[in-house]
């Protein structure tokens, strides 16, 4: 019953060199969520003579899209506009979000989205049969698409048995990536290991496509499964592509303590309540407007992350959170909604505080605290997805485009996943349509990745370093350096701890040496990816001495316009330190402007209608 | 509720073992503890060698199933406490009637090559184009086939379902849910092509209902009550053959119109 990807796959096998086995195709997709499926239909139907193949260290229906709970954004009714979906994103973002790519995705979501109706994704419905759309935080309009509170689950299984009808994308289902190939500045595919055997293959394609996801894990307290370590953006920058606006990562205010399990933001939406160790509902203490009985667009509870992210900080500094061993935690109220409402609109979220906080919301309190959630930077692509790698493209979260600028909304990840996902595709396709058939040159670099692994971890004997202890020094120190607040001499300490740390990785023991399904091999193999990625963090925010959206420093803590309406850029040098370098943020109809929300916030449009001259 | 309790976990590795065994870890029981944490636990601190899937940690991903004391279980749904009295061990090993890879590691390629048999996607004789707008759907037609999409694919129906133990062929019941998922949604069209796989010998009607499948889901699917559900429509559909042509599911076809 073993299913052996050399016959699922139906690759064009192109030889072997040394003991490397290799296999070839035209498009390849690292990652099989949300982003990497809508990919692969894509290029399938740009040209469906392409041979593509998806390759996921998990079965793609494990993929983290699969925890995404709330919702996706796209215009849907005739009081919403694309103008208004753009404001909210570009105002959202702090304006640190590239206009044009605003523009297209804010055009292209509603369209990605009936698509995927067409697919059949169950979507919540009004009573006439057309699609139902919710609140979320920092919109103005209710344009959320929902399946309940498992948008994510039901959107990610529709893509999945629908790739099933494909014929030409075929699947190396847990398959691990450790090495993109490049050679005369063109990706020539990647190495990967099957975990089943712990054979070590070059996978030949003529485009690459990324959409490995976020990198999470990198923080201690985190909604993000266990795989999320951000493999994509470690792939990328030791293969020369820069990393783009590390230094933005986004806070989630409301993270059940201890597990990190996310209450999504639809609850604040349905009218849920923060409120502190008084009862009170804080927030309208911090420029978010003033309390009303029922839900204000882009006011109060629907403000955005970033802003509800910090304003939770303060409680704890004014000494009005509540403590429990798991940290302090403030608490969200959905005792009023009703059980009907609940079970109707958030079922998860009851189901989860009952499996594992055991509490009732319907009757209780639900304890939160801020939890690391999304990174807003990631490898940095044009509006197709391409990366400045000739032929590498990247897509969803592990990509950078950027129209979440410095703080993304909550709902729009998902459509980003499709609409960015959809192009990259597209135009992975018509690029490897126009090269080429590979011809197995990059041979040796595999070679030389199968001897790496062999001598720096299954063979290597003597290691006195294991990998637990490293990843939770990494984790304490970039909580501490480059949490919700940030400040030179922490930013510093931080970065002095992550080359500290990277020295001591190289010592790394492992207890498993053998090559059946080894994920001790595995789990090593992420904490360096994650090692880089921290590193490109604690770089990046160092060197940002403003604060914007999600980059909070408190020794810089006015945004400055004049030198950072900018996107930072990280290149690894020889050296394996990170250079940091800036490129201008596109600005299209919506000149940099004061973020409001709350009552002044109500006619954004004045704004929006200014044009830049 | 105990300070430690004992792991006894299944190992196997087909590079060093001819059969799986037992070994024992101790842990301590903390309150807020499942018995994945447990596993992390040993994994980080004892034997990085210890071998099993996870990801989400919050019962959606579907990657953690494994027998625990003998019942097919989400581990990152099981407090570790629920074992935690008088000096009881607890028993954590692969999920049972699938080949094991190694460890609580079980394979997994025929369950998915089994999903696809059901041809799971929207079947339409006519696409409607995207510009035409979504096909309508009213709620109570969603709620319809809402409860056979909530399938997670976590294989604990197929480690409860004594056919499947029999005959590893038997397609079971995640799949034969998925299939009526689409069969039961007023936007399919399809139910006819689904036929062949689902009324062959090793479809529904392997199936000898004993129900277990939907005492152990997790999202509760009720894959027992899809399967009773699809046999009593596969019986009306061969009556139907003897006075339609095509004995095509009219009553569904009347729904999307």
């Amino acid at each position: 019953m073993r299913t052996c990807p050399t016959l699922r796959c139906s690759h064009r096998p192109c030889g072997r060199g040394e003991s490397v086995e290799s296999s070839s195709h035209d498009v390849l997709l690292v990652g099989g969520g949300g982003a990497g499926l809508r990919a692969a239909i894509a290029a399938a139907e740009v040209n469906p003579k392409l041979n593509i193949a998806v390759v996921s260290k998990v079965y793609p229906m494990r993929s983290h899209t699969v925890s995404a709970e709330g919702g996706a954004a796209g215009v849907a009714k005739p009081d919403d506009s694309l103008d208004e979906h753009a404001y909210d994103t570009i105002s959202g973002g702090d304006w640190l979000s590239d206009q044009d790519a605003v523009e297209e995705f804010v055009r292209e979501a509603p369209l990605e989205l009936l698509q995927l109706e067409h697919w059949g994704c169950p979507w919540n419905r009004e009573p006439d049969g057309h699609i139902a759309v919710r609140a979320f935080g920092g919109m103005k309009k209710k344009r959320t698409w929902f399946a309940a509170d498992k948008t994510g689950f039901h959107m990610l299984h529709t893509l999945f048995q629908t790739t099933l009808k494909y014929q030409p994308i075929s699947r190396y289902d847990e398959w691990f990536v450790t090495r993109l190939l490049v050679e005369d500045g063109r990706i020539r595919g990647v190495v990967a290991i099957e975990l089943m055997s712990g054979k070590i293959q070059a996978i030949f394609a003529k485009s690459v496509i990324l959409c490995t996801g976020g990198c999470g894990r990198v923080f201690p307290f985190t909604t993000n499964a266990n795989i999320k370590n951000g493999d994509g953006m470690a792939l990328a920058f030791r293969a020369g592509a820069p990393l783009k606006d590390t230094e933005f990562v986004q806070y989630h205010p409301t993270g059940l303590p201890f597990t990190g399990i996310l209450i999504t933001e639809a609850a604040r939406a349905e009218g849920g309540y923060m409120l502190n160790k008084d009862g009170y509902r804080y927030l309208q203490d911090y420029n978010l407007g003033k309390p009303e009985p029922k839900p204000v667009l882009r006011s109060m509870e629907l403000g955005p992350r970033d802003r509800l992210s910090q304003a939770f900080v303060h409680e704890e500094r004014k000494g009005r959170t509540v403590p429990t061993p798991y940290g302090p935690v403030v608490h969200l109220d959905l005792r009023h909604l009703g059980e009907k409402l609940i079970n109707a609109k958030l079922p998860f979220v009851r189901e989860l505080c009952q499996k594992y906080q055991n509490i009732d919301p319907v009757r209780e309190l639900i304890p939160v605290r801020p939890v690391v959630h999304y990174m807003m930077g990631g490898v940095g692509t044009d509006i197709h997805g391409a990366t400045p790698l000739q032929g590498l493209f990247a897509a969803g979260e592990v990509a950078c485009v950027s129209i979440n600028g410095a703080n993304r909304l909550g709902s729009n990840s998902l459509a980003e996943c499709l609409v960015f996902g959809a192009r990259a595709g597209r135009a992975a396709a018509e690029y490897a349509s126009r090269q080429p058939a590979a011809n197995g040159a990059a041979l040796a670099q595999a070679a030389d990745e199968e001897r790496r692994l062999k001598t720096e971890f299954l063979d290597k004997t003597g290691g006195r370093e294991r990998i637990a202890t490293i990843r939770t020094e990494m984790q304490a120190s970039i909580e501490n350096s480059a949490g919700i607040y940030r400040e030179q001499a922490s930013l510093a300490e931080g970065l002095h701890k992550m080359l500290e740390l990277q020295e001591r990785f190289k010592d790394i023991n492992l207890d498993d040496r053998s090559h059946t399904f080894n994920t001790e091999l595995e789990s090593a193999l992420e904490l360096g990816f994650m090692l880089d990625v921290a590193q490109s963090i604690v770089t990046s925010a160092l060197h940002r001495t403003e604060s914007r959206g999600a980059h909070q420093r408190t020794d810089f803590p006015m945004r400055n316009d004049e030198r950072f309406l900018a996107h930072s850029l990280v290149y690894r040098n020889f050296d394996g330190s990170g250079r940091v370098e800036y490129s201008p943020v596109k600005i299209t109809r919506w000149p940099p402007a004061e973020r409001v929300y709350g009552q002044q916030a109500q006619e954004p449009q004045q704004q929006a209608a200014k044009r830049v001259s | 509720m105990a300070d430690n309790i004992v792991l006894e976990i299944a190992r196997y590795s087909p590079e060093s073992d001819h059969e799986p065994h037992f070994e024992c870890y101790e842990v301590p029981v903390r309150r807020e503890w499942v018995v994945l944490d447990a596993l992390n636990h040993i994994k980080d601190t004892v034997d990085g060698s210890l071998t099993y899937r996870w990801s989400c940690r919050m019962g959606i991903c579907g990657s953690c199933g494994m027998m625990v004391n003998g019942e097919p279980k989400l581990t990152c749904a099981t407090f570790l406490s629920t074992y935690a009295r008088n000096g009881s061990k607890v028993r954590v090993e692969p999920l049972r009637y699938f080949p094991i890879i190694r460890d609580l590691v079980t394979e997994l390629g025929g369950f998915v090559s089994k999903l696809k048999k059901a041809k799971p996607w929207l079947i339409r004789d006519l696409e409607q184009p995207l510009s035409q707008g979504e096909y309508l759907q009213t709620p109570e037609q969603l709620d319809r086939y809402k409860q056979f999409s909530m399938c997670i694919n976590c294989t604990l129906c197929y480690a409860a379902c004594p056919v499947v133990g029999l005959d590893p062929i038997f397609i079971g019941p995640a799949a034969i849910a998925l299939a009526q998922r689409y069969n039961m949604d007023s936007r399919d069209q399809g139910s006819a092509e689904r036929t062949a796989v689902l009324a062959h010998p090793d479809g529904v009607w392997g199936c000898t209902f004993v129900g277990e499948c939907t005492r152990v889901c997790p999202k509760h699917v009720d894959p027992a009550g899809a399967i009773q559900q699809y046999k009593i429509a596969a019986v009306l559909d061969w009556l139907k053959s003897f006075v339609t042509p095509r004995g095509r599911d009219v009553s569904n076809q009347a729904a999307n119109d």
